[in-house]
């Protein structure tokens, strides 16, 4: 609405950049990339992970230095050696994951953030005023800890906006949002945009860098290896370029549902986490053959549904029921032997121990059912054949099974964390977030991995943030708001404006005036 | 300009050189204390590190570093499986004390039967469950009420310490001792006697029960499920609930087995070295403990490794004391550079020292 005609610009570029390497021991993250974003353009940078995109934007925002190459600011050389020197030019930067301290409320925030704070009453202030401007809702008086996902991230905005940028970057923006945030979200950056600030947005999301980018520049290895319109170029395309060959997308045979495998019934649950959300009388029936989507803006319990599943929280034994024996009061590996799996987001500490090694990694869920412990004593040598079957069967880059989890990047973790619930063959998979922060043919793989063990029988229940995931997988959806789980309805035909109406918490009414 | 780079995973050779380099650097700053203290530097160290095993009086010394040794082997040991969990059990002097009042209380009660095959063992038994038992109210209090271990169980050695006064002045004092405080010398009974097993090595069923140990943690650690439990509720308590660990039985268990080796250790000690339940019967090993395991890395070798050097250290901290009149305190200050030193450079496990631009990845 408020874009600007492409025509019309005719200035200089606000940043230049030109011939940028960095490279590490062992690996060039950035080889000769050169691209410039206009004043008032939204330019997408496009890339899988590894790709060098965090690098790049890295290297603009002062916090690595390149190698080789020039950058120039609004036409004067521009070499931030800090982050501090790079805001001082006007160059602000939202982060993909938040620094921001749950305990103080939204302004002590902010006020962490800048160099010179006014008093607390009067950036109080302006924080309400910046956000009404660009109409980004937030009170500066809550606690963070009581922030949804999407209105944590508006405190980050605004903390970049109190320093009015010419050049703002956004990594990953929406990963975390609901529809309708994602339209709030565009609007500010549309407002942004009119103001004549440029916005440098890093997504994987192709269909948001089509609605809202103006320039799109893609790499791959290091390298530029296209500049294009996004408007007017398919998604299909930009994808292709993203990750060079043809992309695989899942695919699946519809067939009929099977029995009910995994079956919840009136869960309620206290959150183990202060800043926790409750579960209240969740139910749902996963049917084997089947793919269960819950969608839901983060923070809304679904760790809380994985926990309660997985067995770290345990419940009244008949809330859970998996092929109709309770399981509700079991404990983790009680029901693994039973093949109730689960996975949950957070890869590193949950799913895996960091400094463990694959080994010991796939030896944490992989003990009871494949066997991999006898009489209590460990079989070091089944449970390496384990994480090497794991690492072959999903393409797990990585040198060897003996490498420590965090040595792994997030994509090849999750594949491992996945692959080792799957592997495992499981009655009913149960994950959440299974591809948050992984490159694109990676989130395919995992996808279709998922679907192939639905095709197989298994009931799949996925938790995720990703509304066009859920779409292309799940067969039915569900929404969860505040602890409390919408009707699963078909995937098939479900419009933007139903879900976003579930996820909202107004599924009752919607659905009672369907039915009624 | 110097900087410090995580490096992507520990370092395996630095996380077995760091414990030397670490001697080697309190060498050098404790030779430094001693020359302040108007001491030579070299003789201080030689007196402490090489006399008390190549020496005059060798032959004496010797026997004493595994007597030292053993007890601080056995604590340490059962620390460390608490410590690779992240259950801080800070009270195994408490635990050590009453292990020790428990085995003596059984060997005073039978005396003078002179059953060695029944009264030993007894005396074993009694000495873990009376250190199992004490380590049991911090685990327990931690289970149920959520209490703290390390402050529940280092209060606990004072009141270990005063149990241990009034055993000594009253319930177990020897009738036949004049009224001195202080209970019957129990090496001097043959039933209960902790006897040096072959003359002149320092080597008692104490130091015995010390190499088991170390064994039966290795195998715990390295083989074990519970072990595999151990460390990884150590390094990812989120991961270890997921993967099925109970953290309540989990420390249950660390506490459990820390308390009764220390208990044991106790038991070994008052029935042969020391002999007697007396006032002052306890000298620090639970605390000393503390160094050992965190010196050996945790690790059951290093352990081994560990409490032999600080026993070492304490022997020749003696001579030192003597020969060359050094304070005592500086003694101490010298066994807590080495920890303070070890802490220091453990650091180059987990980083690597970059000279050069700085940069922030």
């Amino acid at each position: 609405m408020h874009r600007r005609a492409r025509g019309a610009r005719v200035s200089a570029p606000l940043l230049k950049v030109e011939g940028l390497r960095k490279a590490y021991p062992g690996v060039v993250a950035n080889d000769d990339v050169s691209f410039q974003i206009m004043p008032g353009e939204v330019h997408a940078l496009l890339g899988e992970n590894g790709a060098g995109k965090s690098t790049l934007v890295k290297m603009i925002y002062g916090l690595v230095r390149p190698d080789a190459g020039r950058m120039t600011l609004n036409g004067a050389s521009y070499r931030p050696a800090t982050p501090h020197a790079a805001r001082a030019s006007g160059v602000a930067m939202v982060f993909q994951h938040f620094s921001l301290f749950e305990a103080l409320d939204v302004a002590e925030n902010v006020a962490l953030g800048m160099e010179n704070p006014p008093p607390q009453r009067r950036l109080a202030r302006r924080i309400r005023e910046v956000s009404e401007t660009y109409g980004l809702p937030l009170d500066p008086t809550r606690l963070v800890g009581e922030l949804s996902a999407g209105e944590r991230q508006r405190v980050e905005i605004v903390r970049c906006l109190l320093q009015d940028p010419k050049l703002l970057i956004m990594d990953e923006p929406t990963s975390v949002l609901t529809p309708q945030e994602v339209e709030i979200l565009f609007e500010t950056l549309r407002r942004l945009q009119a103001e004549g600030t440029s916005i440098l947005y890093i997504s994987h999301k192709l269909e948001e860098i089509r609605a809202l980018c103006d320039e799109a520049t893609i790499l791959r290895l290091g390298q530029v290896v296209g500049v294009c319109d996004p408007k007017s170029t398919s998604a299909r395309e930009m994808a292709e370029l993203m990750v060079g060959s043809a992309l695989h997308t899942p695919s699946r045979a519809a067939r009929p549902p099977g029995e009910a495998v995994l079956e919840i019934g009136g869960l309620s649950m206290k959150s183990s986490n202060p800043f926790g959300t409750a579960l209240r009388d969740v139910s749902l029936e996963v049917r084997a053959g089947e793919v269960v989507g819950i969608g839901g803006v983060a923070g809304n319990g679904q760790d809380e549904l994985l926990a309660a599943l997985s067995g770290e929280a345990r419940s009244g034994a008949q809330t859970v029921r998996l092929n109709g024996q309770p399981v509700g009061n079991l404990g983790p590996n009680v029901r693994r032997r039973l093949g109730l799996l689960a996975a949950p987001e957070e890869r590193l500490g949950h799913a895996a121990a960091p400094d463990m090694t694959l080994t010991e990694n796939a030896l944490l869920t992989g003990a009871v059912r494949e066997g991999l412990v006898a009489r209590g004593f460990l079989k070091w040598a089944a449970a390496r054949g384990f994480a090497e079957r794991i690492i072959a069967d999903f393409d797990v880059r990585t040198p060897g099974p003996g490498n420590a989890a965090r040595a792994l990047s997030g994509g090849n973790l999750q594949k491992f964390v996945i692959g080792r619930e799957i592997l495992q063959r499981p009655i009913c998979l149960v994950v959440n977030q299974p591809t948050w922060g992984v490159d694109a043919s990676a989130a395919a793989a995992i996808r279709q991995a998922l679907l192939d063990l639905a095709e197989g029988g298994a009931a799949v229940l996925v938790i995720s943030q990703d509304l066009d995931e859920l779409m292309e997988i799940s067969d039915r959806f569900a929404a969860l708001n505040e602890g409390r789980l919408s009707d699963p309805r078909p995937a098939q035909g479900l419009s933007v404006e139903e879900i976003g109406l579930m996820m909202g918490g107004a599924h009752d009414m919607e659905v009672a005036h369907v039915q009624g | 300009m110097i900087r410090l780079e995580k490096r992507p995973q520990p370092s395996r050779g630095w996380s077995y050189v760091t414990p030397v380099l670490a001697v080697l650097v309190t060498m050098v700053a404790g030779g430094a204390l001693f020359a302040v203290l108007g001491k030579d530097p070299v003789l201080a160290i030689r007196t402490i590190f090489y006399d008390p095993l190549f020496g005059e009086f060798a032959w004496y010394f010797r026997g004493q570093l595994l007597v030292k040794a053993g007890p601080l082997i056995l604590i340490a040991i059962g620390l460390s499986l608490g410590f690779r969990a992240g259950i801080w059990n800070i009270g195994a002097e408490g635990q050590y004390i009453i292990g020790a009042i428990c085995g003596a209380a059984v060997g005073l009660a039978l005396y003078p039967m002179e059953a060695r095959w029944l009264v030993f063992p007894l005396m074993i038994l009694a000495g873990v469950l009376g250190g199992l038992g004490w380590a049991m109210i911090p685990a327990i209090l931690k289970t149920r009420f959520n209490t703290n271990e390390i402050l529940v169980s280092l209060l606990l050695v004072y009141v270990a310490e005063q149990i241990l006064a009034s055993m000594a002045l009253g319930l177990l004092r020897n009738p036949e001792g004049s009224g001195f405080p202080g209970s019957r010398n129990l090496s001097q009974y043959e039933a209960a006697a902790n006897h040096e097993l072959i003359a002149g090595t320092g080597m008692h069923w104490g130091v015995v029960a010390a190499f088991i140990a170390v064994i039966f943690a290795y195998v715990l650690l390295n083989r074990h499920m519970l072990g595999f439990q151990i460390r990884l509720t150590g390094q990812s308590p989120r991961a270890a609930r997921f993967a099925g660990v109970r953290p309540n039985r989990l420390v249950l268990f660390c506490l459990g087995t820390a308390g009764a080796l220390a208990g044991l250790a106790g038991m070994f000690e008052v029935s042969g070295p020391s002999g007697q339940i007396t006032i002052d019967f306890n000298s620090g090993y639970g605390f000393t403990a503390i160094i050992v395991a965190f010196l050996g890395r945790l690790h059951p070798v290093g352990i081994l490794l560990a409490g032999l050097l600080l026993a070492l250290t304490y022997i020749g901290g003696e001579a030192a004391q003597s020969n060359l009149g050094l304070p005592a305190a500086a003694i101490q200050a010298f066994q807590g550079m080495l920890l303070f030193f070890l802490l220091a450079v453990d650091m180059l496990t987990n980083y690597r020292i970059r000279i050069g631009k700085s940069e922030v990845a």
